[in-house]
């Protein structure tokens, strides 16, 4: 089965969404990712959504559910790399992604993660 | 189009079509703009005209028929022509009107029947008038064409992104703000902001004469989108009268950063981003201390 990799950098998990997001393999990523921070202790998750260029819906709410387990985990999200296509479509949509900390690039994000755990 | 019968009209049109011509290319002296080349051009499109006109003739006078797509696509490429040309509607429809005068009198010369005459002429009218019609349509039609491509235009020029420092944008917006001119805006703010790799991006609103609900929710989208982008946005430029409206309008800002002037704006984007300004006596250049 098509699973989303979750590598771990440090005390931090690193997510990159390369694929066409569909359903099932979004609720296999909050799945994966939740029993993930519990075992490597993660203090944050960066998910990178760069090569991400569709989004509903339903993919817009996993993000900010994901966001909302993680902190419950004790660990900060940041979305990065969002396409201006993309941030257009959540806002029209009325997702506006409260509470999930966004970043530019992976770079900025790190930097940001960082800031906030430290 | 009930049908009318042109088959005089055809027979003198096909008989006599230099004649026609060359008093039509006379009559049209007094309408025509002084100029050789014009000249040159409009004897060749009176020539073309006439020329597909009396073949159209030939099946029938029904200038909307399938037989006149020739006739109609010349007038179209001249009323685009005279359109881009700065020519007025009434200019360009006079070219073909004085297309009458010339038929007219020459049915009159060559049909003595006067049931025949009224006949003709009527067909000679209607066919005319169709030509004419057709004319003003098309003319219409490039002018239009000509005033949204401005209005793009319009709406490209009008929202510049500029950068002010590293990693920080301006976006003045000058004008009022609607739905088409919010996604143009949106998108040519977020582009820059992935292209200039910005922290924060300054909207200037001083330019935008009034804001309501609908405009402030449209500012209101522009910032969410840029936050999603991982930018900052900062309001600035907001006159007295407005922040009274946006009050009473019970409209809520207070998720964003607002600055009365794109300079206290720019101060915050500065401190934000780490960086300071100071005056020159308490400053050292750069380049001094590389010299020395």
């Amino acid at each position: 089965m098509e699973r989303i990799p979750i590598l771990r950098m440090g005390r931090f998990l690193l997510v990159t969404i390369q694929v066409d997001m569909h359903d099932q393999l979004a609720l296999t990523l909050q799945d994966d990712l939740t029993q993930r921070i519990v075992k490597d202790r993660a203090k944050g998750v960066l998910i990178d959504i760069s090569s991400l260029d569709v989004v509903d819906s339903f993919i817009g709410r996993m993000i900010s559910n994901i966001a909302g387990m993680s902190r419950v985990l004790d660990a900060q999200t940041v979305v990065v790399g969002m396409r201006p296509a993309v941030a257009i479509t959540l806002v029209e949509l009325g997702l506006d992604l409260a509470g999930v900390r966004t970043a530019l690039n992976v770079e900025k994000g790190m930097a940001l993660l960082q800031g906030a755990t430290a | 189009m009930s049908k009318v019968d042109s088959a005089v009209l055809a027979r003198v049109v096909r008989a006599h079509e230099p004649e026609i011509l060359a008093d039509w290319i006379q009559g049209q002296a007094s309408v025509r703009r002084p100029g050789a080349l014009q000249e040159v051009e409009q004897r060749r499109v009176s020539r073309e005209l006439l020329g597909a006109v009396s073949e159209s003739l030939q099946s029938n006078g029904d200038t909307g028929g399938h037989d006149w797509l020739a006739v109609r696509e010349i007038l179209d490429g001249f009323s685009t022509q005279r359109a881009l040309e700065g020519y007025s509607p009434v200019e360009t429809a006079t070219f073909v009107f004085s297309l009458k005068e010339p038929v007219f009198a020459r049915l009159r010369k060559e049909v003595s029947d006067p049931q025949q005459l009224a006949t003709a002429m009527w067909a000679a009218s209607r066919v005319i008038d169709g030509l004419g019609l057709h004319t003003t349509e098309a003319f219409q039609k490039t002018r239009e064409e000509v005033i949204a491509r401005q209005q793009r235009e319009l709406l490209e020029l009008s929202t510049p992104v500029v950068e002010l420092w590293d990693g920080i944008l301006a976006l003045p917006l000058i004008g009022t703000l609607d739905s088409n001119r919010t996604q143009v805006v949106m998108e040519s703010l977020l582009e820059k902001i992935v292209e200039a790799r910005a922290a924060i991006a300054i909207i200037d609103i001083t330019g935008v004469p009034t804001v309501d609900t609908l405009v402030a929710q449209h500012l209101m989208k522009t910032v969410a989108a840029a936050r999603l982008m991982g930018a900052d946005c900062i309001i600035s430029g907001i006159r007295p009268q407005i922040a009274q409206t946006i009050v009473h309008l019970g409209v809520d800002l207070s998720q964003v950063v607002t600055k009365s002037s794109l300079a206290d704006a720019f101060v915050v984007a500065l401190a934000r981003t780490g960086a300071r300004v100071e005056g020159r006596g308490a400053a050292i250049p750069a380049s001094t201390t590389a010299g020395a």
